[in-house]
């Protein structure tokens, strides 16, 4: 018989190995998305837990205590408090890291302060031989009132025992492990007075942060006689948690006892080198060059492959389709557009692959620790580097990896700098311009000019991002809390599984995503150019065959004729044709202006964009690549190629530093709650994109 | 002899007496900076800040000037 399916939600502080847990629960068998109208990534997965009972874990963002101190941390609270939430579990499990097991059990006894079925999950556990770390088991079980699974999640040890736990989860005891309402006895009778049918402790969650449960609201509590002033409130947390910690040490006093002769010093050795004043530059600087090295150098075989598979694959379909207008949408338009997006996976990939090991090793909080100093003259944090770093992948996960800045002034700044570094839908736009006006060749010999144009590029982007750090610093005046606390982990080897599927999920969310504005701006934009609203687009082939001036031509010279003279009466070619005097002194003509207003919705939508507009513009039965026939363009009356170095440049230099991203401006809206900054950043990064493209091609022309 | 956190030299250690719980924030007293909590310097980042602590078995980093609201007894 099958049993309905069980509820699980993980929960744990940051670096308790919770992520692995989670990864050897459900394998591959996991979603990720977001919670209804926030950005907090919400993972879930299925597990079967025996022969007829499956489980839903619910993988929570990681928190160190029930005080939310962000919106990921304020979920954690909501959930476990509503118990009419889809998600409310039937059991927690709490995930612990042995060696941190003081301060991960200060979140555990809050959670059992909620009367929650709680499972102790005690991780790393073969570390504790290593280390020479003894527990107590049945004594932490008693008093903990909880059963407790000793795992390791990496070496998947344990695992069968927790699954038959949460099996067990009705026989769990839900009582709390200690009173916490002693901190303020009358305080809290009064509490329980008004509200005899609530638990204490969430009506105190309530008073103390911006969260809502059922009938109870903040506002009504603090209605009261007795309600008490935000810093009493304050010390009364601190009381708080200085008993869970009394409790917590007279417990692991008598239940964990450490053999100090075995502490092994090499986490303070590789500490001393890599936060060296020397040597920790030193190796910082040497891992981001060979970031950018396998994203440039390394990841060019397999995109030589993609790019051969997709050209035939456009063959293919132009071959055995029937040919007509929407063969060609297919052929020329879809599937290179497609191309376009697929082609730049190596790269994100080995991105997100490298950003997840420095995560995962425990290097990054290092690197934060380095430049933190160094950040702060420009307005921003140690904290702002991984965003930034991030920022070259994707600027919406980066924005998002802002949350853990807590001063908001330098959290603003690095949300508002952040789109200048070269994120990795630039790449696609970058590496067709350049290899259209940049020669091949080698500069002394010894750098390829080609691959110079893009290192500038990536250079550019970081430079500006720090320019425009200082000048919002200087602008900007808020009153701050000056709060920056980091937390050192352990360092550790990557866990293949935990890199592996982060690689996976985050491919495939950016592919998928840009996939699909690709394919529907495709069809937009084909419609767009193959129908016009006036008599001159239906009657173009009469208008062309009877205009005296063409009585001379071939009938190729015709066709070609009548195609352009169709494209510029199409609705796109009037748009175009009225954006035209505003880029026509950037170096650019209406197709081109066309290409930059379609990647307002999404930058890699440029090389799509002018597969679709050229493809329909030319009756050509020959196969060409997007390349061939963005060289093969010239200009109607000076005859010279379009796409030169002059209006390249102008060109790479406008997306160099346009806010070109609907995604990322609605993820800053989301994250500063308004749509000032989004906006500033849309006109003001776009209006300088502008005059730094203008004055490019004046200069250059 | 009692100093603030942020006069601690490299690998001195001492014992929280005090400090400013207005200034403090919460996450840090989660973390493990309470009263009776041993601390300890590993390291300070290059240019002077911030700086690295062992508070109580956790490591972690904090600016100096929250450093100077920590009251430590040194032994």
């Amino acid at each position: 018989m099958k049993h309905p399916l069980l509820k699980v939600a993980l929960i744990g502080n940051p670096n308790t190995g919770k992520t692995s847990l989670f990864n050897q629960l459900t394998g591959l068998n996991q979603q990720v998305g977001n919670y209804p109208g926030i950005t907090v990534e919400r993972k879930v997965g299925i597990c079967n837990l025996s022969e007829n009972q499956k489980a839903t874990i619910l993988d929570l963002p990681g928190t160190y205590s029930l005080n939310a101190n962000s919106i990921d941390e304020n979920l954690v609270i909501e959930l476990l408090l509503n118990k009419n939430d889809t998600d409310f579990p039937d059991v927690v499990v709490v995930v612990t890291d042995v060696e941190n097991l003081k301060r991960n059990l200060l979140l555990f006894t809050q959670i059992k302060d909620l009367e929650l079925p709680a499972i102790l999950v005690i991780n790393m556990a073969d570390q504790m031989k290593i280390k020479g770390i003894s527990l107590d088991i049945l004594a932490l079980e008693t008093v903990l009132k909880t059963k407790i699974a000793l795992i390791s999640s990496r070496k998947s040890t344990g695992i069968a025992e927790l699954k038959n736990l949460i099996l067990d989860y009705q026989s769990l005891s839900t009582e709390p492990c200690l009173n916490s309402s002693e901190i303020d006895a009358p305080y809290f009778k009064e509490l329980r007075r008004i509200y005899p049918n609530e638990s204490l402790y969430k009506l105190w969650l309530v008073i103390c942060q911006n969260v809502n449960f059922g009938t109870v609201s903040k506002a009504v509590i603090i209605d009261n006689s007795f309600a008490k002033s935000e810093p009493d409130l304050k010390r009364l947390q601190h009381k708080e948690t200085v008993k869970r910690y009394q409790f917590i040490n007279d417990l692991l006093k008598e239940t964990k006892k450490i053999d100090v002769s075995k502490a092994s010093g090499f986490q303070a050795t590789l500490d001393r080198l890599l936060t060296h004043k020397v040597w920790g530059y030193a190796i910082f600087f040497g891992i981001l060059f060979l970031i950018f090295q396998s994203v440039f150098a390394w990841s060019s075989i397999p995109m030589d492959f993609i790019d051969e598979l997709f050209a035939s694959l456009s063959n293919l379909a132009s071959e055995h389709l029937p040919a007509g207008k929407l063969t060609d949408l297919i052929a020329q338009g879809i599937i290179p557009g497609i191309g376009g997006v697929v082609i730049f996976i190596p790269q994100i990939a080995f991105l997100f692959l490298s950003i997840s090991l420095l995560e995962e090793s425990g290097y990054m909080s290092r690197v934060v620790f380095l430049m933190d100093k160094g950040m702060r003259r420009y307005g921003l944090s140690g904290k702002s580097v991984v965003p930034l770093i991030s920022g070259t992948a994707c600027a919406i996960p980066a924005i998002m990896a802002t949350r853990n800045i807590e001063n908001w002034k330098e959290r603003l700044i690095t949300i508002l700098v952040t789109p200048f570094t070269t994120c990795s839908a630039r790449i696609p736009v970058y590496t067709i311009l350049i290899s259209l006006v940049i020669p091949d060749e080698r500069f002394l010999g010894f750098f390829n000019l080609q691959g110079l144009t893009l290192m500038i590029l990536y250079a550019l982007g970081f430079l500006m991002a720090i320019v425009s750090a200082m000048i919002l610093n200087y602008y900007l005046k808020f009153k701050t809390k000056n709060f920056f606390v980091v937390e050192m982990p352990q360092y550790k080897f990557p866990y293949y599984k935990n890199v592996g599927l982060n690689v996976i999920e985050k491919t495939k969310a950016f592919v998928f995503g840009a996939g699909k504005i690709i394919v529907s701006l495709s069809i937009v934009l084909w419609f767009l150019a193959s129908y016009g609203p006036t008599d001159s687009f239906s009657n173009a082939k009469e208008i062309i065959q009877t205009s005296p001036e063409n009585s001379l031509l071939s009938t190729d010279e015709l066709d070609d004729k009548i195609a352009s003279f169709k494209l510029e009466n199409s609705y796109i070619g009037i748009i175009g044709k009225a954006i035209e005097p505003a880029i026509t002194p950037l170096g650019y003509d209406w197709k081109i202006g066309i290409g930059i207003v379609a990647s307002f919705a999404a930058r890699e939508v440029f090389v799509g964009t002018m597969a679709t507009i050229y493809s329909v513009g030319s009756h050509d039965d020959e196969e060409n690549t997007i390349k061939q026939r963005m060289r093969a363009e010239v200009h109607p009356e000076t005859g010279e190629p379009i796409y030169n170095f002059a209006s390249g440049i102008s060109l790479l230099l406008f997306y160099a530093f346009a806010m070109q991203c609907m995604s990322t401006l609605a993820i800053v809206k989301k994250e500063t709650n308004t749509w000032k900054w989004p906006m500033i950043q849309l006109f003001v990064m776009s209006g300088f994109a502008y005059i730094v493209a203008l004055i490019a091609y004046q200069l250059l022309k | 002899m009692q100093k603030t956190v942020d006069q601690l030299k490299k690998g001195e250690k001492g014992v929280i007496l005090s400090f400013d719980i207005d200034k403090i924030p919460l996450k840090l007293i989660e973390m493990g900076c309470m009263e009776g909590h041993l601390v300890e310097l590993i390291q300070i980042a290059p240019f002077g800040d911030p700086i690295y602590l062992d508070m109580n078995g956790t490591h972690l980093a904090i600016r100096k000037e929250m450093a100077r609201e920590i009251v430590v007894e040194i032994f």
